[in-house]
């Protein structure tokens, strides 16, 4: 089994597009995780509380039991999945095979408008990660 | 598999606790959550159902302290014991690190441990990760029973049945009083980080 390393450049870099693509645009926290649940790396917006940890294991239960879910119906996958509340809402955006992306946001952002930066950050992810030795 | 972030210098170590229905994984966690609180920084998760039968998870992260300067955060992990739910079991199960095995020392239950470690064994090879070869640690729970007149397994039995071929460290325990609890979880631990670090060189 690979073990995952990232350089701390890359994750530098990831952590850049994350601070300039999503938390700029008032999104209050972005979390990166494994399937497995370990933590990538995590920014806010220096205001959110969430217990990340635990936030990242629930997360990637949640992602493999609807990933089980989708195999049911004869879907490859569900890439995506978006959970709304009154006041915060999650969206969660399958970046490969083993990453995921979770952005927590509240009423002042768009789904549309979120979904359409999500697109492009994971693009830019997945570039930083390809070079990953 | 570990995630070693080299950034903010932190290794995140999955171990799972696994074993038949009603066996003592969630109180494994219960003690260990009592007892370390320090080192605990959030609430355990419990996913259960309204019998409070583990329907998905456990969840406790842990803080170890630090090694050669990296922090080690151990994730601890349970899995649901019904028989009906494997395959939550197998998605528990994936990235996993270390595992305990823990059995249930009651006579009666003779048959479900042997046939939950070989649910472990096939779960394992779906993730093409050998239960030979995983950091593993048998826990023969409940001895405590003896003194109420339940009758146990005798150890011999136990090893005989489960860890003939394995040959990996065990305890005997008792997740309610807590007896052998830090044991176990000491040597996972160990067995696990060492493991890594072997993977790494």
């Amino acid at each position: 089994m690979n073990y995952g390393i990232v350089s701390q450049e890359q994750l530098e870099q990831i952590d850049t597009i994350l601070t300039d693509k999503l938390i700029k645009l008032g999104v209050d926290c972005v979390i990166i995780i494994d399937m497995a649940g370990n933590i990538i790396t995590a920014r806010d917006n220096g205001e959110s509380k969430y217990d990340v940890y635990s936030f990242a294991a629930l997360a990637a239960g949640n992602f493999a039991t609807v990933d089980a879910m989708a195999k049911l119906v004869g879907e490859q996958e569900f890439s995506l999945l978006f959970h709304k509340g009154q006041e915060s809402n999650i969206h969660f955006s399958k970046i490969d095979e083993e990453l995921l992306l979770i952005s927590m946001f509240g009423r002042d952002i768009s789904l549309g408008f979120l979904r359409l930066n999500v697109v492009d950050v994971i693009e830019k992810i997945r570039k930083v990660w390809e070079k990953k030795g | 598999m570990s995630f070693i972030n080299l950034k903010d210098k932190i290794v995140q170590v999955k171990i799972v606790y696994y074993g038949p229905g009603r066996c003592g994984k969630t109180t494994n966690l219960e003690y260990i959550n009592r007892t370390f609180r320090k080192q605990i920084v959030s609430e355990m998760v419990s996913l259960k159902t309204h019998g409070d039968r583990t329907l998905f998870f456990d969840f406790l992260p842990f803080d170890m302290g630090q090694i050669k300067g990296y922090d080690i955060k151990i994730q601890l992990y349970t899995v649901p014991g019904q028989v009906k739910y494997n395959a939550t079991r197998k998605l528990v199960l994936r990235g996993v690190d270390g595992i305990v095995f823990v059995a249930d020392a009651m006579e009666k239950q003779r048959e479900k441990n042997i046939r939950s470690l070989n649910q472990l064994h096939e779960n394992l090879q779906s993730y093409k990760e050998s239960i030979f070869k995983i950091p593993l640690v048998m826990q023969y729970n409940k001895v405590d029973l003896k003194e109420h007149g339940i009758p146990i397994l005798p150890i011999e039995v136990l090893e005989k049945d489960l860890n003939s071929r394995l040959q990996v460290p065990y305890f005997e325990a008792s997740a309610i009083t807590g007896y052998n609890v830090a044991a176990t979880l000491k040597k996972i631990i160990s067995s696990s980080v060492i493991s890594i670090q072997k993977k790494l060189l």
